[in-house]
């Protein structure tokens, strides 16, 4: 079984911790570097009209330091050697692209963790469930909530 | 009459549009300056008129230069690497908590260092610091994007926009602050509700088991806390006594720069010269003298007719919101420049006015249309930014903190 992690801050060791305990032929790490966050500091710095301010200032060096770190502790936490799939764009897109060819993805719930809902899935992670062309496997990033949280039917 | 009001305008959108194009990275000056000598040449101001405008000018852009030393010099001194370390450290892991300390940390040094800080000298930082715990870095980046504009409502060091009016408003440095502290407070709470919803998926993720260390492995760097501490007080205490804040940062400045200049001075003097942005000042001066060409002409007189007389809830927010439509337009530095010497006589007006250049830049996250267009043409062969999201930020964000700076400057208009 060729399986992707979706390897995203805050909620990658749940699903690195899954994908340690299946049994995988080939593991591939993916993270994506979003373009938008670079363009929230370029765009502040554009802003400073007369400044002379050039560049982005080094922020892409900086995320890409971030993402090699990222996916050398999921490695290490997986314990196994895996193929590394550092990429830049569109999250949600990028991880889709990344699924050509996997049986599975593993990616964790992301937002509202104190109820059983739809908001404990944000907007990126919604639309790789969506659109996956593989198996998809949803994690809770650490306990899930109490099934009393249900809300109450419809009437 | 018509021909040179046309020849202003197109002078105005010449030097606008080198700025916002920047040919081969060059400082804006280069197009400002030969700007502000054509409609000398033209005809459309006189020289005593620039004379006036340069004299006028001069204090603020003195000022600038101090701030923009200082905020350097607290950057050489290692106090924005040290908020990091200190944030991160206490928001441990969790990016709720955060963000909340994004909040604080932004809107402190946006007040006391002006907006300049935090776009150049913080946000790198804070990039650093939510790698670094593990963090996703989105909203805190767009946190202190956001907050560089609307958090620089507080004192007038904070932004450009505030020295170009603080002359004119007629007001003291404690009775701005005193103006303009509920309005501030009040935006930068719209701020943190609105991202704090729209970044709900990021901002939800749980704090990772194993945190960082909650205590900063460098000292805090004492010396240039005390002086920067030193320099805001000296900001309130100094004007009853006749002093102007400029002189204040500038000795805030010398403070600052005394321990760093006794190793290497000469590197030092020249790192110093080139954190001053001499370049920038001649913009201002320059784009002071070709606002006034067209400020003179019937645009100015158009604009006029637009601003309200008389500073009551609606026509403070009639100004704001003409104010920040002004600098969507064209940018918040010639807005201001245009629109202040309309409302002098009236402080709660240059107040309004103040609350729409400084906020109203979020509405197109970088600063105006013209600057949007231009990155969007930039940026259109490789990865175009998703400005949507930006763009719904803006329009979130900017009606509501409009609203809330106009009515929150009202009420304080009332108290004090």
């Amino acid at each position: 079984m060729r399986i992707v992690v979706w390897v995203t801050e805050g909620t990658w060791q749940a699903c690195v911790d899954t994908a340690r305990d299946l049994p995988a032929t080939a593991v591939t790490l993916v993270h994506v570097i979003d373009p938008d966050t670079i363009e929230a500091i370029g765009g502040a710095r554009a802003g400073l009209l007369g400044r002379g301010l050039t560049g982005d200032a080094g922020t892409l060096a900086a995320l890409t330091d971030g993402q090699t770190r990222l996916l050398d502790a999921a490695e290490d936490r997986l314990g196994r050697t895996a193929r590394r799939d550092p990429r830049h764009g569109r999250p949600e897109r990028e991880v889709v692209a990344a699924c050509a060819g996997a049986d599975l993805v593993i990616l964790a719930r992301d937002g509202d963790r104190s109820r059983l809902g739809p908001r404990s899935i944000g907007p990126h992670t919604r639309f790789v469930v969506d659109h996956a062309p593989c198996q998809v496997l949803l994690v809770w990033p650490d306990t899930p909530p109490d099934p009393a949280t249900l809300p109450p039917p419809h009437r | 009459m018509h021909l040179d009001a046309a020849a202003g305008l197109l002078v105005l959108a010449g030097v606008l549009g080198f700025a916002v194009a920047r040919p081969r990275g060059l400082p804006e000056a280069v197009a400002a300056v030969p700007g502000a000598a054509l409609v000398v040449a033209f005809g459309l101001v006189s020289w005593s008129q620039v004379r006036d405008e340069v004299v006028a000018l001069a204090p603020t852009v003195g000022f600038l230069a101090a701030v923009l030393v200082l905020a350097h010099l607290a950057d050489e001194h290692g106090v924005f690497g040290y908020a990091g370390e200190v944030i991160g450290g206490l928001s441990r892991g969790s990016p709720r908590r955060l963000l909340r300390l994004v909040f604080v940390l932004a809107s402190i040094v946006t007040a006391v260092l002006s907006l300049d800080a935090t776009v150049v000298l913080l946000t790198p930082v804070l990039l650093s610091t939510a790698t670094r715990i593990g963090v996703r870095p989105r909203p805190h980046l767009y946190a202190c994007g956001h907050l560089a504009n609307t958090a620089s409502l507080l004192l007038p060091v904070s932004n450009l926009t505030n020295l170009l009016a603080f002359d004119a408003s007629g007001l003291s440095f404690t009775r701005f602050a005193a103006l303009m502290a509920a309005p501030w407070l009040a935006v930068v709470a719209v701020e943190y509700a609105v991202l704090r919803r729209v970044f709900a998926a990021d901002l939800g993720t749980p704090a990772p088991a194993t945190t960082p260390a909650a205590t900063p492995r460098t000292p805090p760097p004492w010396y240039a806390i005390g002086v920067l501490a030193a320099t805001l007080a000296g900001f309130a205490l100094s004007e009853p006594i006749g002093v102007h804040p400029a002189w204040i940062a500038a000795a805030g400045a010398i403070g600052l720069a005394v321990p760093r200049l006794t190793s290497t001075p000469a590197a030092e003097a020249r790192r110093l010269v080139s954190a001053a942005n001499l370049p920038f000042g001649a913009f201002v001066f320059a784009l002071g003298v070709v606002v006034l060409a067209v400020r003179a002409g019937p645009v100015g007189d158009a604009v006029d007719h637009l601003v309200p007389g008389h500073a009551g809830l609606l026509g403070m927010l009639g100004a704001a919101v003409l104010a920040a439509v002004l600098a969507n337009l064209v940018n918040n530095l010639p807005a201001t420049l245009m629109l202040v010497p309309l409302v002098a006589h009236q402080p709660g007006l240059v107040l309004a006015v103040l609350l729409g250049v400084n906020i109203g830049p979020n509405l197109t996250y970088v600063g105006s249309l013209a600057t949007l267009l231009w990155r969007q043409v930039l940026h259109s062969r490789d990865h175009p930014p998703g400005a949507g999201e930006f763009l719904r930020l803006g329009a979130l964000t900017v009606p509501a903190c409009l609203l809330a700076g106009v009515a929150t400057l009202w009420a304080s208009l009332r108290v004090f």
